[in-house]
């Protein structure tokens, strides 16, 4: 078994209102030193897998498919072994 | 002409179609479920509004999978026209058969209002009753109608016009203040190259009888919405 942990954000070329609002929310209370915040999403996944490898493969072949819409998003991914 | 309305879980705007081209248009149409495999041979199709799947993941990106789909593509690769309304303008974007895909509104918040459309194509089957300019009064009701696509796109749907629709004011002016949730170059509609496939957020199964109002925006209520079925009727 391996765990997949999946990060999706808004391409930088695509505007983030949430991001922005956020962002403004957090100026408003005090925390001046946040420049800059991107929303996202996370996955975590568990799956079968005959190695890293394949596991990366795929994690690769989900997120193509149906996780993320690559109009509009990208990712990133890491993977840990579990038992 | 014959219709069928898509049923996925979670529409709530199939009925309204299904009556606006039954006892408004006068013709003969039909429910298909999502999980039907074997599909009607019809004229058009519609992909209604809603909430397709609870909007799980992004808007549109479950039911872009769901069995019926299949024939729905088919049925577009053969010609035959295709009309995707809110959720089913998300449905077609997720599916590839549109290009772009859709943010969250400008405003993070659900719109629900009349807007204007400006008509800025007549030559195609949807809207070839209507007239090059004409401003149409329907109403959105959707939090994620911020249509974008990357610049490359948006010059080709300029060039080849495939741009159907555009939010301005009831004069055909466009501007911030008329764009109801920040969609690049004010889309409303948006069609593919051979014309068949239609995407649009308004919606003009309820603006397709004056008695469904819209009296707060226009003194008699706005049926502008049966434009889109009157074409249709008229192509087929």
């Amino acid at each position: 078994m391996f765990k997949a942990a999946i990060h999706v954000t808004l391409k930088k070329s695509v505007l983030d209102p949430q991001g922005k609002t956020v962002l403004h929310a957090l100026d408003g209370l005090g925390f001046k030193e946040a420049k800059d915040l991107r929303c996202g999403k996370y996955f975590e996944l568990t799956l079968d897998a005959s190695s890293r490898q394949n596991a990366e493969e795929h994690v690769r072949k989900m997120c193509d498919k149906v996780l993320i819409n690559p109009v509009i998003e990208e990712y990133s991914f890491s993977i840990e072994e579990g038992k | 002409m014959k219709a069928a309305v898509v049923v996925f879980p979670g529409s709530n705007c199939d009925t309204d179609c299904f009556h606006a081209l039954r006892d408004v248009m006068k013709t003969p149409v039909e429910f298909v479920w999502h999980k039907e495999r074997a599909f009607p041979k019809v004229d058009l199709v519609v992909l209604p509004g809603g909430f397709s799947y609870g909007d799980y993941l992004r808007t549109g990106a479950i039911a872009r999978f769901s069995p019926v789909m299949e024939s729905v593509k088919q049925h577009a690769a053969h010609g035959r026209y295709l009309l995707g309304i809110c959720n089913g303008f998300q449905i077609l974007l997720e599916a590839g058969l549109l290009p772009g895909a859709m943010l969250r509104n400008k405003s993070l918040s659900f719109v629900c209002k009349h807007v204007w459309l400006k008509v800025e194509n007549t030559q195609t089957g949807f809207t070839k009753n209507m007239k090059k300019g004409e401003v149409l009064c329907v109403p959105i009701a959707h939090g994620e109608g911020n249509y974008y696509c990357d610049n490359e796109t948006l010059r080709e749907l300029q060039g080849t016009n495939r741009i159907v629709f555009r939010y301005t004011s009831e004069k055909g002016e466009s501007g911030e203040a008329f764009n109801p949730n920040g969609s690049v170059d004010d889309i409303a509609g948006l069609m593919n190259e051979k014309g068949n496939v239609l995407g649009m957020m308004p919606h003009p199964e309820r603006a397709s009888e004056r008695i469904l109002a819209g009296e707060a925006v226009v003194a008699d209520g706005s049926e502008d919405g049966r434009k889109i079925w009157e074409s249709l009727l008229e192509s087929l």
